[in-house]
C-alpha cells in the first residue's frame, strides 16, 4: 500500500521536475548561445519563433488557420520601422507602434474572417492579407519596392544601446521569453479553455452558451498583437522592412514552422523556426530555390507527421514518462 | 467622341473585354475548385500551379517537340490531369479522413514544390508563347477592335464552363457525381466505385486548371509565378460565389472579372484590390456567399 503511494507520488512529481529541468536547459541554453553562434542568426529564430508560437495561439488553441499573418508581421514591421524613422520615437514605443497596429490590422481582418469557418476563414484571410498587401506596395510611407531601409535601433529605455549587437541579442530574448510567457499564461487561463472547447467542438460551445464570435475575434487579435510583437522586434534587428514579410509566402512559412514544430505544442514553434531558418540560411547561398525544400517539408509533415517534431516527441514513451501531455485532434 | 460616364467608348470597351478575358478564367478555375470541393472537400491550393503547368506545357511541347496550337489543346490538359490524378492517388487520398485544412496544406506545399522547380529550370521571368496563326490578327466591330484570339477565349472557354456544367447536370457520370458529394458511403454501396470517381474529379480539375494554362500562353507570359498570382484572386472568387454551386462558380468569375476590369476604367489603383473589397461586402451581406449553402 505504502509502496503504491509512493511510486503514485513519484509520478506526480517526476514530471514537473523533467519539465522544470527542460526549461531551465533551454533558457541557459539561449542565454549562452551568442557565445557560439553569429547574433543575427539568433535573433531570426527568436523573432520568427515568437511570430510562430503567436500564430500557433490561433491554430493550435482555438482551430483557426489563418492564411493571412504575414500582414501582421510584416505590417507591424512597418509601423514599427516608419515610427522610429521618421518620427524618431524610441525602440520600445516604436514596437508599441507596431503592437497596436498589428492588433488594430488584426481586428480589421478578424471582423470579416470569422463570419466564415474552416476552408472558407483560410482563403478569407489570405485574400485580405493580399489586399494589405497590396497596400503596402502602393502606399507612401512603405516606400514600395524599397522598402523603409536603414532604420536606427536607438537606445533602449534611453540607455541601453541597441546597435550592439549583445545588447540587441539580450533585448530580443527577453522579449522573446516574456511573449511566450503570455502566451502561455493566455492558454492556461480559463478563457484559455473555453478557446481549446471552440477548437474541440464549436457547436457544443456555442450551445454552452458561449459568444463563440466574440472569443474567437478575441483570439485573433492577440495572436495578430503578438504577431506585431515579433515583426516589430524584426524590423529592429535587420533594420529594414521591406514587402517580403507583408506576401503570402510569410503566411505560409510559418504555418510550416508550426506545422513543422507541433500544432498546439507552446515550444513546438521554437524548433519549427529554429529548422527553416536553419534551412533558409543554408540554402541561401545556393541557386537552389529554398520553396522546392519548404514545399516538400510541408508534403512530408501532412502525409507522415502532423504532430510535429515536438508533437511526436511527446506521444513517444519517453515523453509520456517525461509527462509532457499533448492531446490534439489530427 | 461616344463617351459613356466621361469615359471614351473605346476604352471603356477595351477594359470591359480585358474584364471578360480574366473573368473567362477566373471562371474556369473557380469552377475546377469547386468541382474537386464538392466531391473532396480539398482546397486545391495547387490550382495555380497546374494552370501554370498548362501553360507551361504548351510552352514546352511547341518549342521541344514542334508540337502546335490546337493538339495542345487536348494534350496539356490530358498530361496535367494525369499527373493530379497520380497525386490524388498516391498521397491526397491519405487525407480524406482528415480535418479539411490538411488538404489544403497538402496542396499548398504541392504548388511551392512545383513553382520552385519551375523556377529553377526555367528562371522567373516569361516565356513567349506565339498565337496560333488561325486566331492571329483582329477585327473591326465597328465600334471597337477585337483581337480574334480574345474573342476565341471568351467563347471556347464558355463553350467548356457550359459542357461541364451540362456533365455534371445531365449525364449519369453527373449523377454519380452529385450523388457521391452528398452521400459518398450509399453511393458506394450502390455499386459504384466511388474511389475511382474521387480520383477522376481530381484529375477533371487539374485538367481543366491546366486548359485555362494553354488558353493563357499566348495572352500572358508563360511564368512560373502566373499561378500563385492568380490562385488568391480565385480564392477571393470562391468566397464570394460561395462552392455549393457549379453555376455559381462559373457566373462569380465572369462577374467578378468585369467588375475588375471596369474599375480599371474609373479608378485605376484600386483595380487590382476590388474582387478583396467585393468579397469583404459580400461577407457582411451574405456571409454563404452569393450562390453559397451554409457548409
Amino acid at each position: 500500500m505504502t509502496l503504491t503511494l509512493e511510486l503514485e507520488k513519484q509520478k506526480e512529481r517526476s514530471p514537473v521536475v523533467a519539465q522544470t529541468i527542460f526549461l531551465g536547459a533551454g533558457l541557459a541554453l539561449l542565454l549562452l548561445a551568442p557565445l557560439f553562434f553569429y547574433p543575427v542568426f539568433l535573433m531570426k529564430i527568436l523573432c520568427f519563433a515568437l511570430f510562430a508560437c503567436a500564430f500557433n495561439l490561433l491554430l493550435g488553441y482555438t482551430g483557426l488557420l489563418s492564411f493571412g499573418h504575414a500582414a501582421f508581421f510584416g505590417g507591424a514591421a512597418y509601423f514599427t520601422a516608419h515610427a522610429v524613422k521618421e518620427w524618431g520615437v524610441p525602440p520600445e514605443l516604436g514596437i508599441l507602434v507596431g503592437v497596436i497596429g498589428a492588433a488594430l490590422l488584426g481586428a480589421v481582418i478578424g471582423f470579416f474572417a470569422i463570419r466564415r469557418q474552416g476552408i472558407y476563414f483560410a482563403m478569407i484571410t489570405l485574400a485580405l492579407a493580399q489586399m494589405f498587401y497590396f497596400f503596402c506596395l502602393q502606399a507612401e510611407f512603405t516606400h514600395g519596392e524599397d522598402g523603409i531601409q536603414s532604420v536606427p535601433r536607438g537606445h533602449l529605455f534611453g540607455f541601453v544601446d541597441l546597435s550592439q549587437s549583445t545588447n540587441m541579442y539580450y533585448f530580443v530574448l527577453a522579449v522573446f521569453v516574456i511573449g511566450i510567457g503570455i502566451i502561455w499564461r493566455i492558454i492556461n487561463s480559463p478563457f484559455g479553455m473555453i478557446l481549446k472547447s471552440i477548437r474541440e467542438n464549436e457547436t457544443r460551445a456555442i450551445s454552452l452558451g458561449y459568444s463563440v464570435r466574440n472569443y474567437k475575434l478575441a483570439a485573433f487579435v492577440m495572436s495578430a498583437a503578438l504577431t506585431g510583437l515579433a515583426g516589430g522586434v524584426k524590423a529592429l534587428v535587420f533594420q529594414f522592412a521591406t514587402l517580403t514579410d507583408v506576401g503570402w509566402q510569410m503566411s505560409g512559412e510559418v504555418i510550416l514552422m508550426t506545422l513543422l514544430g507541433g500544432i498546439g505544442t507552446l515550444i513546438g514553434p521554437l524548433f519549427g523556426a529554429g529548422l527553416v531558418v536553419t534551412l533558409q540560411n543554408y540554402l541561401a547561398t545556393s541557386e537552389f530555390p529554398v520553396t522546392i525544400i519548404t514545399g516538400l517539408v510541408f508534403m512530408a509533415c501532412v502525409l507522415l507527421f502532423r504532430r510535429g517534431i515536438v508533437g511526436e516527441f511527446y506521444n513517444s514513451r519517453l515523453g509520456r514518462r517525461l509527462g509532457f501531455e499533448h492531446r490534439h485532434k489530427h | 467622341m461616344t463617351t459613356i460616364f466621361g469615359i471614351p467608348l473605346q476604352a471603356f470597351l477595351g477594359q470591359l473585354l480585358i474584364g471578360l478575358i480574366n473573368g473567362s478564367f477566373y471562371a474556369l478555375l473557380s469552377l475546377g475548385l469547386a468541382i474537386i470541393f464538392g466531391l473532396l472537400r480539398v482546397i486545391n491550393f495547387a490550382h495555380g500551379a497546374q494552370y501554370m503547368l498548362g501553360a507551361f506545357a504548351a510552352w514546352l511541347l511547341l518549342s521541344h517537340f514542334g508540337i502546335g496550337y490546337w493538339p495542345t489543346l487536348i494534350l496539356a490538359p490530358l498530361l496535367v490531369g494525369l499527373l493530379g490524378a497520380a497525386v490524388e492517388r498516391t498521397m491526397l487520398r491519405r487525407l480524406y479522413t482528415l480535418d479539411p485544412l490538411y488538404g489544403l496544406l497538402f496542396t499548398f506545399g504541392l504548388a511551392l514544390t512545383v513553382e520552385g522547380t519551375f523556377r529553377y529550370l526555367y528562371g522567373a521571368s516569361g516565356q513567349p508563347y506565339a498565337t496560333p496563326a488561325l486566331l492571329a490578327g483582329g477585327t473591326n466591330l465597328g465600334f471597337m477592335f477585337l483581337p480574334i484570339y480574345r474573342g476565341w477565349v471568351i467563347a471556347f472557354s464558355l463553350a467548356v464552363c457550359l459542357g461541364t456544367w451540362l456533365i455534371i447536370e445531365k449525364t449519369k457520370l453527373g449523377s454519380y457525381l452529385r450523388a457521391a458529394t452528398e452521400n459518398p458511403v450509399l453511393v458506394q454501396s450502390f455499386g459504384i466505385n466511388v474511389p475511382f470517381l474521387l480520383t477522376l474529379t481530381y484529375g477533371l480539375g487539374a485538367a481543366l486548371a491546366a486548359l485555362a494554362g494553354v488558353l493563357a500562353a499566348p495572352i500572358y507570359q508563360v511564368s512560373p509565378l502566373m499561378g500563385s498570382n492568380i490562385i488568391i484572386i480565385v480564392f477571393a472568387v470562391v468566397v464570394v460565389g460561395g462552392m455549393g454551386s457549379i453555376m455559381g462558380a462559373i457566373i462569380t468569375g465572369y462577374m467578378l472579372g468585369v467588375a475588375e476590369g471596369l474599375t480599371k476604367v474609373f479608378y485605376p489603383e484600386a483595380s487590382n484590390i476590388v474582387i478583396f473589397v467585393i468579397m469583404a461586402i459580400v461577407l457582411l451581406i451574405r456571409p454563404a456567399g452569393l450562390f453559397g449553402r451554409d457548409a
